[in-house]
């Protein structure tokens, strides 16, 4: 038994130590919107954030998380930044499969937790990991700026 | 499969020409299951209106219509909807969508004959008129319940956003309060359409319905259904295509926590534990001896080569007018280029997964499902079960690109072939792991092409000549008798052998090579998305010598096919042809390239802008897009797919490829697979002809211009021609 602070509640999940946690919380703690698609840091498609810092869920052992404060994207409504990036992601149309979008809405949030009015360049930096097969690009980039001034600065 | 019979309903039944998946599949009668919706139980028989088979409103104004297609990403499941609620003047915010079962019946592709499926950009090519009238014929009955009621004539009734209205008697109503009386009315045997002027959802910007539940993490994907008491299976699967297990050590792998079992199956050995990652560690834990006595061992360069030598040799005649020998004896210049393409991956985001259940009177099973019938049927036969006991549920797909129709149920047999080796006993959710999905085939095929052109003493092109050579999808499927016509595989050279341009002596054949055992399958766009790279480069290449303008060439020879014409005027217009483009930085080159193609009877034209930097890397700037595909049901989803197209096929040219050594696929995950990134996503801008012909798809179409046309603008930047793809490691400064 392992026991994780997620989304604000603490659960006690059995999985083994060496267990990423991409697959505590979709097999152990049943939050399925987190995804796997290539379980090597190649692709961002389960980011969550650890302490308010978006990491690759698929190469984080759960060991090395105890104690710390996971947010996925069951919890993205829970600040104004995240309901931003989903109210702006919404009013654009961004999605299509809707597969790596999880992932991309994690890593928008946490871009715009420090950075409140990101240039193009800073999204790239921030984003250019999170794959998309279906090619949102030009909508995840748009929907950054909506959201960023949807916050105001 | 032997129970289909399979006959071609293409040219009867719709669209002039076959499009790349327009088949029929003949099913007995047994196989006209139907099944509860699962959400029926949800409002009472006797408390909803089910006008019909895509529709149900309910008595608390809900309305749900039912999506016979699978929403894979191409907004097809807001595109139907759309077309029912725009003839029934339903409240859009009331709509909600469902997909539907397996019911061949009810649910075939009209543009497949009385197969279920979806692909070929068809969804809404083939159910406009059949959901227009679904959407009309509720809306009558309503009408019809509505006047009953209120005893005032049937032609005093407006309906709008959902509600029904008498403006004489002050009286409305809204949909749900109808609902049951309008059960109890005739279906009328015929309904008058709309106008499209007077359409007020069809053309205007109608939010994606799936858009909340895929930005909350709630949207339900098959690698999220999780059953009571289910094992997750992962397999160990042979390196080499037709490999089979020789023999196994599964002493380490039984030993993991969570893992259940290790069985063999004839795709290799499955590990079922309690989790996916405990399936994973077990998986990783077998030892397996392979027989590779069977296998097909050949690596990529050997196949081009051999496809090379083969292109020698005249192939099989897809399309023969006039006399091309004699124009190139006459000829004043030859023009001769050839082509080589790599296989390709489709890599959905969500690898391939399945999640199947056994129970006494039937199987069950949670799937991004793409071909029902397909799939019904090669189930059952692994089961020894009726195709109508095999129950699929719809779930959306993470992406598909043609991966998940797949004519050989692949990985669905793959998961029943576990269910089966464990009895049973336990639901299965079979788990491909990204190496598993990349190197399980099912590639676009790889092509050589040889295209010859003959010009006259004036320039005019007189002669053309294009020889392929590449594995057929469809030989050894069902459909292999349909679509294969004189050894012609028409998905190997559509693109190709329907080439618009007027060239009064042509000739296209095809090389079918037997013997690579590579599996195959359509790819976004299928034959297109070679012959429209070799083509439009090609012709390119001709104007160049021929001294003539890119556009100007074109519209030339495209006099007679005016769709084509016209999204080209409008892209050259739109991106400013013909008006220098803005200097690069220092030792930048900066180039423009267009290119103009048809497929699943849409029409693109895209011009490309790019830069070669002085290191020679590629930047491509922009690409404006022109769009006719008929009525556009939803320019902001139009919009998104070219835009989606765009990034897709700029994968491709960039560095997409698969290649095998010695039978083994040497790519394994994004590392040596990569895919296009946000800061490499080109400007794109997309213009939509206006068109009152009806809808044709726009999940595909988009994608094979992109490459022509970003090739094209590298020959103006530097004069470097691309012959091979993927552009990865080719130095492109000329
Ligand atoms: S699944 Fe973790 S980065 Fe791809
Ligand atoms: S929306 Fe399909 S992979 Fe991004």
């Amino acid at each position: 038994m392992i026991t994780l602070n997620i989304n604000g509640k603490q659960r006690a999940l059995d999985v083994a130590p060496d267990t990423p946690l991409l697959w505590a919380l979709r097999d152990g703690a049943q939050l399925t919107g987190t995804k796997y698609s290539c379980g090597m840091s190649l692709c961002g498609a389960c980011t969550v954030h650890v302490d308010g810092a978006a990491v690759r869920s698929c190469s984080t052992p759960v060991s090395t998380v105890v104690g710390k404060r996971i947010r996925t994207i069951e919890a993205a409504d829970a600040d104004k930044v995240g309901q931003a990036v989903q109210a702006a992601w919404r009013k654009l149309d961004v999605v299509q499969c809707g597969y790596c979008q999880s992932g991309q809405i994690m890593g928008a949030i946490s871009l715009l937790q420090k950075t409140r009015k990101p240039t193009d360049a800073q999204i790239d930096e921030a984003l250019q990991g999170n794959l998309c097969r279906c090619a949102t690009y030009v909508r995840v980039r748009a929907a950054v700026h909506e959201a960023a001034k949807q916050l105001g600065v | 499969m032997s129970e289909i019979t399979i006959q071609n309903l293409s040219r009867r039944n719709f669209l002039q020409g076959a499009a790349g998946l327009t088949l029929g599949v003949c099913l007995p009668l047994s196989a006209q299951a139907t099944f509860v919706l699962p959400d029926a139980a949800r409002i009472e028989p006797n408390k909803r209106f089910e006008p019909n088979a895509f529709l149900r409103i309910g008595t608390d104004n809900s309305i749900t219509v039912i999506s016979k297609h699978l929403e894979m990403g191409q907004g097809t499941y807001t595109g139907l909807a759309t077309i029912v609620a725009e003839e029934l003047d339903a409240d859009w915010a009331s709509v909600r969508i469902e997909g539907a079962p397996a019911d061949a019946s009810r649910y075939n592709n009209l543009l497949w004959g009385p197969a279920q499926g979806t692909g070929g950009s068809t969804a809404m090519a083939n159910s406009w008129m059949q959901l227009r009238k679904a959407g009309a014929s509720a809306r009558a009955m309503l009408v019809a319940a509505a006047a009953r009621q209120w005893q005032v004539p049937v032609a005093e009734i407006t309906v709008a956003e959902g509600v029904v209205r008498h403006a004489a008697s002050k009286r409305k109503a809204r949909f749900g309060e109808l609902a049951l009386a309008a059960a109890n009315e005739p279906v009328p045997e015929s309904v008058s359409l709309k106008d499209l002027k007077n359409f007020r959802l069809i053309g205007k910007h109608v939010p994606r319905k799936d858009s909340a539940a895929k930005t909350d993490g709630s949207a339900q994907f098959t690698q999220d259904v999780q059953l009571p008491g289910m094992l997750v299976a992962l397999v160990a699967h042979s390196p080499r295509f037709g490999g089979k297990v020789a023999s196994f050590d599964d002493s380490v792998a039984r030993q993991i926590a969570g893992v259940v079992d290790v069985v063999q199956i004839p795709q290799g050995v499955a590990v079922l534990a309690r989790d996916t990652w405990s399936a994973k560690k077990g998986r990783d834990a077998l030892t397996v001896q392979w027989d590779d006595s069977a296998a097909f061992k050949l690596g990529s360069d050997e196949i081009l080569a051999s496809y090379r030598e083969l292109a020698k040799q005249p192939g099989a005649v897809a399309r023969r007018d006039g006399d091309a020998e004699t124009a190139f004896a006459s000829a004043a210049k030859v023009v001769r280029a050839s082509y080589d393409f790599p296989y390709l991956a489709h890599a959905a985001m969500e690898p391939m997964n399945c999640v199947m259940q056994l129970s006494s009177d039937g199987c069950e099973v949670w799937n991004g499902e793409q071909f029902q019938t397909g799939d019904q049927y090669a189930l059952a036969s692994v089961f020894g079960l009726k195709p109508d006991q095999v129950k699929l549920n719809m779930l959306f797909a993470g992406g598909s690109f043609g991966r998940r129709a797949n004519i050989h149920s692949d990985y669905l047999i793959e998961t029943a072939h576990i269910v089966k080796a464990i009895g049973g006993r336990a639901p299965v959710k079979l788990v491909w792991m990204r190496e598993d999905d990349m190197r399980a085939g099912y590639f676009r095929p790889a092509f050589h092409h040889v295209l010859e052109a003959a010009l006259d003493a004036k320039g005019t092109l007189t002669g053309w000549r294009h020889r392929l050579v590449g594995q057929s999808i469809m030989a050894g499927s069902a459909f292999e008798a349909m679509m294969v016509k004189n050894g012609v595989d028409h998905t190997s050279v559509e693109g190709a052998s329907s080439l618009p341009y007027a060239i009064p002596n042509l000739t296209v054949d095809l090389h079918t090579p037997k013997d690579i055992k590579v599996p195959v399958l359509w790819w976004r766009s299928v034959g297109s998305s070679h012959t429209a790279y070799s083509t439009e480069t090609f012709l390119d290449e001709v104007a160049r010598a021929a001294g003539k303008d890119s556009v100007a060439l074109r519209l030339d020879l495209l006099a007679k096919h005016p769709r084509h014409a016209g999204v080209l005027r409008l892209a050259a217009e739109k991106a400013g042809w013909g008006k220098p483009l803005a200097a690069g930085k220092k030792g930048e080159k900066r180039g423009r390239g267009v290119a103009v193609h048809e497929s699943f009877h849409s029409y693109i034209a895209q011009v490309a802008e790019v830069t070669v930097r002085a290191d020679g890397s590629l930047k491509v700037d922009r690409i404006v897009c022109a769009v006719d595909c008929g009525i556009a049901i939803n320019p902001h989803n139009i919009v998104a797919q070219v835009e989606g197209s765009v990034g897709f096929a700029l994968s491709a040219l960039l560095r997409g490829e698969i290649t095998l050594k010695a039978g083994v696929v040497q790519q394994s995950n994004f590392h040596d697979y990569s895919l296009l990134r946000l800061d490499e996503m080109p400007k794109v801008e997309v213009h939509i002809v206006p068109s009152a012909e009806p809808p044709t798809g726009i999940g595909e179409p988009g994608v094979p211009p992109v490459a022509p046309a970003v090739a094209n603008a590298i020959a103006a930047a530097t004069g470097k021609r691309i012959y091979r793809l993927p552009l990865a490691g080719q130095d492109l400064r000329g």
